[in-house]
């Protein structure tokens, strides 16, 4: 069995260069009608604007073969993402992109494998299939855009709604507690979590970009404002007021860590964690299908008289 | 090996040799038939009476250089299974109960996405939890109408070992030419069941693969019928798909690419393109066994593991001189409503045996709603099997027969 250490922070220091992204970015989109298609579908001032710009900086910082990556999404504002990248796309069920992305990576381990989900679609209707690939460790990137509501049916509360905030139907405040989306996953076996909001750009890519390279699980939370449907109802109708409340309520993981436990209460930690490094399941399944063809294992038979030596 | 069951499902024997007979189960046969095909991802969540199929897959694929992947439930195994599809492997699944009522929603996404996969049922008696080791043919409508939506569905039903390992190979064939997923609608009775066959040599068996963008003529051409079957991209191959669609960057979308319609229209041509595809082509995915139709008065209709029953029951009305006749379907759906229509042509009676309350039977009584013959049913829920002599019975000269013989 292995232990999971305390989580620490590895953010490293580097600039990232502006550059147009001519490589990764599909203007035209996945649309009928050419008309329709020549635009972004995203509301005026929408973080998913800033955080698609992060992933394609992050893919281009490592080189990307657009032709050797695949992004999975399923339903929600920043489902039309995809369609604006020059990669490979699957667009399908609402929550499946992990359980999807698993199967991908298994059928063709070369693949790049980055999933492009929402809250509701990662942490709600796909939570099973989040915590089940964390603990497979398949080398899959898991990004998931937070915004405390479900944006594409209206402004419903989902999982990662603040607690007494008000949406389409917490009208009174929310009443139910959120999820921590980056100690579920360490806690399900992610080796890289990582949280990061839309004011935050360069970390944003930086995080994006470590968590790609990282060889197993690893997930992104990036806290994007929807002013139009969150920060209205509470406070904030402005993208730009919603980018000083990130701003002004962000701590990095090395200050939290010197706050007080109550003084870091009410704040977003932003920073990456890592864990040990565990096995990793494609790769482990290469290798048993090598031994396996190799006649150097034989299934069992059902009975044995050697208790397992538990790793 | 059986020629005429081969030749049934439009698979030529020729060429075909023959490995090892075995004395094999029906899950195992699905498993055999589907490495025979070229299936090399198998993802599944275990539930009675399908086991087996998910054990001797853990043992076969890595032989194969195949993927096992056990899922965290049903919805993952049939999203796994697409996404293998989508990356270019032949995939499958295999569920009973209530695991198919939660993969109903991927199974749409593979009949409307035109996604290449092979859905096994392994019918257990329902509803709800049911009855997990006892056997069904309940899921018979749900296969072709569970997923939202209107769209066509290719369902299949063997009715032996031998006939489950074929059937298998041809369903993944149709699934990689038609594009679409494939069910077949098994039961446990069957899967459970062992059954002598002769297993081929894997090498000389016709398998059929999906047309690429490099293998078809006109690549991204799409002609805007509503028949063509389009090429499948899959990840990697270096082309930027878009769920198995070729979509060239900088290129406005082709997914309705020919129709010349936006919207609506759109919306309207692709539904009806989805099932001309499928209605266009029923010539290759209709299969069924006719025996003594052509002058029946009495028409016994089954399918799976019942059709056997059923021909007890034929056999033995024949014997007491009754002009009876069986169909036993493989094809369920789309619903071979031509043949049932000629072979009924001189019914007076037909008869469908089944274990549910009348599924197919009502699909008998839409194909023949023009006809005069007296429709019934024996219908069997307890998850016991119908014995031949229950439907005897429902023939009157026969049933007046075994009433006097009773009474002496």
């Amino acid at each position: 069995m292995t232990t999971v250490e305390a989580p620490r922070a590895t953010e490293r220091r580097q600039p990232v260069k502006p550059k147009p992204m001519q490589e990764y970015i599909e203007v035209f989109g996945n649309l009928p009608d050419e008309k329709q298609g020549r635009h972004f579908r995203y509301c005026p001032g929408c973080g998913l604007g800033i955080a698609q710009s992060a992933i394609v900086r992050a893919w281009d910082r490592i080189g990307l073969d657009p032709e050797k990556v695949v992004t999975v999404g399923g339903s929600g504002c920043y489902a039309v993402m995809g369609s604006y990248l020059t990669a490979s796309q699957a667009h399908m069920g609402h929550g499946r992109a992990c359980a999807m992305a698993t199967a991908i990576k298994m059928s063709d381990p070369e693949l790049t494998v980055i999933t492009l989900q929402g809250d509701g679609d990662g942490m709600a209707i796909g939570a099973q299939h989040f915590v089940h690939a964390a603990r497979r460790n398949i080398d899959i990137t898991v990004v998931i855009f937070n915004n405390f509501v479900y944006g594409e049916t209206g402004g419903q509360h989902g999982p990662t709604t603040p607690r007494t905030t008000m949406t389409q139907t917490s009208p009174y405040g929310m009443v139910e507690n959120e999820f921590d989306i980056v100690n579920m996953a360490l806690g399900a076996g992610a080796g890289y979590a990582a949280r990061t909001t839309v004011f935050h750009a360069q970390h944003m890519v930086r995080a994006i970009e470590g968590a790609i390279r990282h060889k197993g699980f690893s997930v992104v939370e990036i806290l994007q404002n929807c002013h139009e449907l969150w920060g209205k109802r509470n406070g904030m109708p402005k993208a730009t007021d919603m980018l000083a409340w990130y701003r002004d309520n962000s701590v990095t993981s090395a200050q939290a860590a010197k706050l007080e436990p109550e003084d870091v209460l009410g704040k977003f930690v932003i920073g990456t964690w890592t864990a040990p490094d565990r096995p990793e399941m494609s790769e482990e399944w290469q290798k048993l299908v090598a031994r396996v063809q190799a006649g150097e294992v034989e299934p069992s038979k059902g009975a044995s008289s050697k208790p397992p030596a538990l790793q | 090996m059986d020629h005429s069951l081969l030749e049934r499902l439009q698979l030529s024997p020729d060429g075909i040799q023959i490995a090892n007979r075995r004395l094999i189960q029906g899950n195992e046969a699905i498993c055999e038939g589907a490495i025979a095909a070229g299936v090399h991802f198998y993802a599944g969540y275990p539930i009675t009476p399908c086991t087996e199929i998910a054990e001797q897959m853990s043992i076969r694929q890595p032989q194969v250089g195949g993927v096992y992947l056990q899922m965290e439930d049903e919805v993952g195994s049939i999203n796994a299974v697409m996404g293998a599809s989508l990356t270019g492997k032949k995939a499958m699944t295999a569920t009973a109960g209530p695991g198919i009522s939660l993969m109903q929603d991927g199974i749409g996404w593979t009949q409307t996405d035109e996604i290449p996969s092979l859905i096994v049922n392994v019918q257990r008696a329902g509803p709800g939890l049911g009855n997990a080791t006892r056997s069904g043919q309940m899921d018979v409508m749900q296969a072709r109408w569970g997923p939202n939506g209107d769209r066509e569905a290719v369902v299949l039903a063997p009715s032996s070992v031998e006939e489950a390992f074929w059937l298998t190979l041809k369903s993944v064939n149709l699934s990689e030419r038609l594009r679409m997923g494939v069910i077949m609608l098994t039961e446990g009775l069957l899967g459970l069941m062992r059954e002598v066959i002769d297993l081929p040599d894997f090498s000389t068996v016709p398998i059929e693969d999906r047309i690429t963008p490099e293998s078809h003529p006109d690549a991204g051409q799409y002609d805007g019928s509503r028949t063509e079957i389009r090429p499948f991209a899959s990840f990697g191959t270096g082309y930027r798909s878009i769920n198995g669609a070729w979509q060239p960057p900088g290129q406005v979308s082709n997914y309705y690419a020919g129709s010349g319609l936006s919207g609506l229209d759109a919306q309207d041509y692709n539904i009806r393109r989805l099932h001309d595809k499928v209605l266009s082509r029923r010539d290759e995915l209709t299969f069924t066994e006719s025996s003594e139709t052509e002058d029946a008065e009495v028409l016994l209709i089954a399918f799976g593991t019942q059709a056997r029953v059923a021909r007890f029951a034929k056999d033995e009305l024949r014997r007491q001189g009754v002009k009876a006749g069986l169909l036993r379907l493989v094809t369920l759906f789309p619903f071979p409503e031509e043949i049932v229509r000629a072979a009924a042509a001189n019914a007076k009676q037909v008869i469908v045996p089944e274990m549910n309350l009348g599924q197919i039977r009502g699909e008998v009584s839409r194909a023949l709603r023009m006809h005069d013959a007296e429709i019934v049913g024996v219908n069997h829920v307890d998850s016991t099997y119908i014995e031949p002599d229950e439907i005897i019975s429902m023939v009157p000269a026969a049933a007046r027969r075994q009433r006097e013989g009773a009474a002496v």
